[in-house]
């Protein structure tokens, strides 16, 4: 068999993902493919994303229809050059063995959960060589919200990525919602695991959290990565923040979520489920108002940390969706001597909607 | 945290947690703990499937054994709601109403309209509902109608284990009258739910199913056989939308007629009779409201208007089946 055959396959996202719903095939059989190309849309029960290229070639055959759901690592498409034949493709396709949906027997926690002088704190973890990377998501989110970033970079390094105390699967009664609770969880949490130092890759709030870490604990800070960040400007918009807060429904929500992708079509009815149900859990919406008022309140962030980030001479690369609706882009020339670049056709959620490029500037960094 | 809990331990731990959190929260019933003479847990009964199992050992204050009488515990209940405590009232199975009734819809139910407003009744009634379990005629009916035709109480049939615990939650620490229907044959469907207590709003249906071609309205059991017909109906190319409307009384019109907008075809589900059923109630008002976003006419799939039949294959026939449910989408598609 022709070892010019390059599988195309059902991608994994998160440890929890066993199927996946091939929703539409972006480009044809005949197609000559770049690394990067958008090729399809594949659809979880959590979310919904474009799925990128990893290999370049002639896209031979479409095997995976679109509208039906295969199990990760399926087989949905070939390819190969034009000097293969059809039949050794035929035979390639033949002899791939579909693999079974796994069923739940040994089923791995997709997260873990410590307590720590804060609270019960929740997190993801990829074992690795090297200094560890630890994600930080930002207002409202969780450590599902890095779902397309954590085992790309645990390729390279030992992944960690936490739920903030308010937040997740983390303690939801926080004696103070503010950032120096944020910035103790990220330390505990560092000191629980015996990591001296780690490059942190913060998200909007995260990223806000992330640098104060980097100017509290200088020496525990291997190099930022600052996502789409808060702490970088005065504006952020009220409109999200304080829908967000106060939405009590689905129909109040989800017009509050389209702040976040450039692409509205990204925000799934499960996204929408989801970040319900967090609201709903005791304790949430009074966590939620109180760290508004103590760092969003009225349309103003109260924390600006460009100038002391900049002074703690720890690298930084700010990252920023062109279409930010939530923080504006401008922002982010605001750390002086940082690496800078703007991605185009990504929102706020930057790290989601092209996360092929943020994972690229992640691993720069390292 | 979330893990897979199955209905009937999510109703165990939203009793649990709320009478830890509050203690004017306590429970009533008959065999709840372990009927006379039960030497604690270990001899519990925990009620007459093991809902309650192991809550007396942590709550011995709020856990009360009560006598063979709906029409006396019942009415206890209402009136220690009325006094300031928030009694869980479980009447086994929902085919009892009838004894304590008075007590239900022309006391707890009329107290805040008859008191100015002063008055409030947070008295949840929890019972099981609904057939399949080969229980015959006087302990398989599904009663919503009966008690949703009564303003004044609140009205209950969740679907799934996660809207279990947050609704129970919620008619717990609700204010009026809530009655609170547990389908017997849901009890072992397991979902993801948080440890930590949640509460899910009365009147919001849940959208269970997108789709474009054809609405269906359900609550209970019907969701899931819904669900299952909707999943037959994809390999045919018709593309169902499910909606879970989750609490009768309040009722989520709003989603129902927003979604009847957008596919012009509804079949309304209900396992209870059909004469004057929440299927004839949804139906009679989107009729009335979205009468002009109709294609084509709006189709029922209810139990027949008969008593519940002993015999197992009757019984089959009698609930409404994912083929049944699946025929009358069909007719709507004109097929």
């Amino acid at each position: 068999m022709s070892d010019q055959i390059v599988p195309i396959l059902m991608p994994k996202w998160g440890l929890s993902m066993k199927v996946g719903t091939l929703a539409a095939w972006h480009v044809e059989e005949g197609t000559e493919i770049k690394p990067g190309d958008e090729i399809m849309d594949v659809e979880t029960d959590k979310i919904a994303n474009v799925v990128e290229a990893a290999d370049g070639g002639l896209l031979r055959r479409c095997v995976g229809t679109a509208g039906e759901i295969y199990p990760v690592q399926a087989l949905l498409g070939v390819l190969a050059p034009a000097s293969v034949s059809d039949a050794e493709i035929d035979a390639y396709v033949d002899a791939f063995e579909m693999p079974e949906v796994e069923e739940d027997e040994e089923e791995v926690p997709s997260h873990l959960t410590i307590d720590l002088a804060i609270g019960r704190i929740r997190y993801m973890a990829r074992e690795g060589e090297g200094t560890p990377v630890i994600f930080v998501h930002g207002f409202g989110g969780d450590s599902d919200n890095w779902l397309f970033n954590v085992d790309a970079i645990a390729a390279d390094a030992p992944v960690y990525a936490l739920d903030l105390p308010g937040h997740g699967g983390s303690v939801k009664t926080v004696d103070n919602p503010g950032l120096g609770t944020m910035v103790d969880a990220v330390i505990q949490l560092m000191d629980h695991l015996s990591i001296d130092k780690a490059h942190l890759v913060g998200h909007s709030m995260g990223g806000l959290v992330s640098g104060q870490t980097a100017i509290d604990h200088g020496k525990r800070v291997a190099s930022l990565t600052l996502i789409c960040s808060a702490g970088l400007g005065d504006e952020i918009n009220s409109d999200y923040i304080d829908g967000f807060v106060s939405a009590q429904s689905r129909k109040e929500l989800k017009p509050k979520l389209k702040h976040l992708f450039a692409d509205e079509g990204l925000v799934s009815r499960s996204m929408v489920d989801a970040l319900l149900k967090f609201k709903r859990l005791d304790g949430v919406q009074a966590f939620l108002e109180a760290l508004k008022g103590n760092l969003f309140s009225d349309g103003k962030q109260a924390a600006g940390i460009a100038a002391d980030v900049a002074a703690s001479g720890v690298p930084t690369t700010v990252i920023w969706g062109a279409e930010d609706a939530v923080i504006p882009q401008t922002h982010s020339s605001a750390v002086k001597g940082a690496k800078v670049d703007v991605i185009s056709g990504a929102g706020h959620m930057a790290m989601m909607e092209n996360a092929g490029r943020v994972n690229e500037l992640i691993k720069e960094q390292l | 945290m979330a893990r897979m809990l199955s209905m009937k331990d999510a109703v165990n731990e939203a009793l649990d947690q709320e009478m830890e959190r509050d203690p004017t929260v306590l429970m009533m019933g008959e065999d709840i703990v372990g009927g006379a003479g039960a030497q604690g847990e270990d001899d519990a009964w925990g009620g007459v499937l093991g809902v309650s199992k192991g809550l007396y050992a942590k709550h011995p204050k709020q856990m009360i054994d009560t006598p063979l009488s709906e029409s006396a515990y019942v009415g206890a209940a209402v009136g220690a709601a009325t006094c300031g405590l928030r009694p869980v009232a479980e009447l086994m199975f929902v085919d009892f109403l009838g004894v304590c009734f008075d007590q239900i819809f022309n006391q707890a139910a009329k107290f805040r309209y008859m008191f100015g407003g002063k008055a409030e009744t947070p008295v949840v009634i929890r019972a099981m509902c609904g057939g399949g379990f080969r229980a015959a005629a006087q302990h398989s009916q599904m009663l919503t109608p009966l008690v949703t035709h009564i303003p004044g109480l609140k009205v209950v049939c969740p679907s799934n284990a996660y809207d279990t615990k947050g609704l129970l939650i919620q008619a717990i620490r609700d204010n009026d009258p809530v009655i609170f229907l547990e389908h017997k044959n849901l009890y072992a469907s397991e979902c993801d739910v948080p440890e930590e207590p949640y509460a899910i709003p009365f009147g919001e249906a849940n959208v269970a199913r997108e789709g474009s071609d054809v609405t269906i309205v359900a609550y209970g059991l019907m969701v899931p056989n819904s669900l299952a017909a909707a999943e037959t109906l994809k390999k045919e190319g018709i593309d169902v939308e499910v909606v879970d409307l989750r609490t009768l009384s309040p009722i989520d019109m709003d989603t129902v007629i927003e979604s009847v907008e957008e596919t012009g075809r509804l079949v309304c589900v209900d396992e209870a009779n059909p004469r004057c059923s929440i299927a004839a109630d949804v139906s009679a008002q989107v009729a009335q409201e979205a009468f002009k976003a109709l294609k084509a006419p709006i189709e029922m799939v209810t139990a027949p208007h008969a008593p519940m039949p002993f015999s197992p294959s009757l019984e089959d026939l009698y609930i409404p089946s994912p083929d049944r449910i699946a025929e009358a989408v069909r007719k709507t598609m004109g097929a």
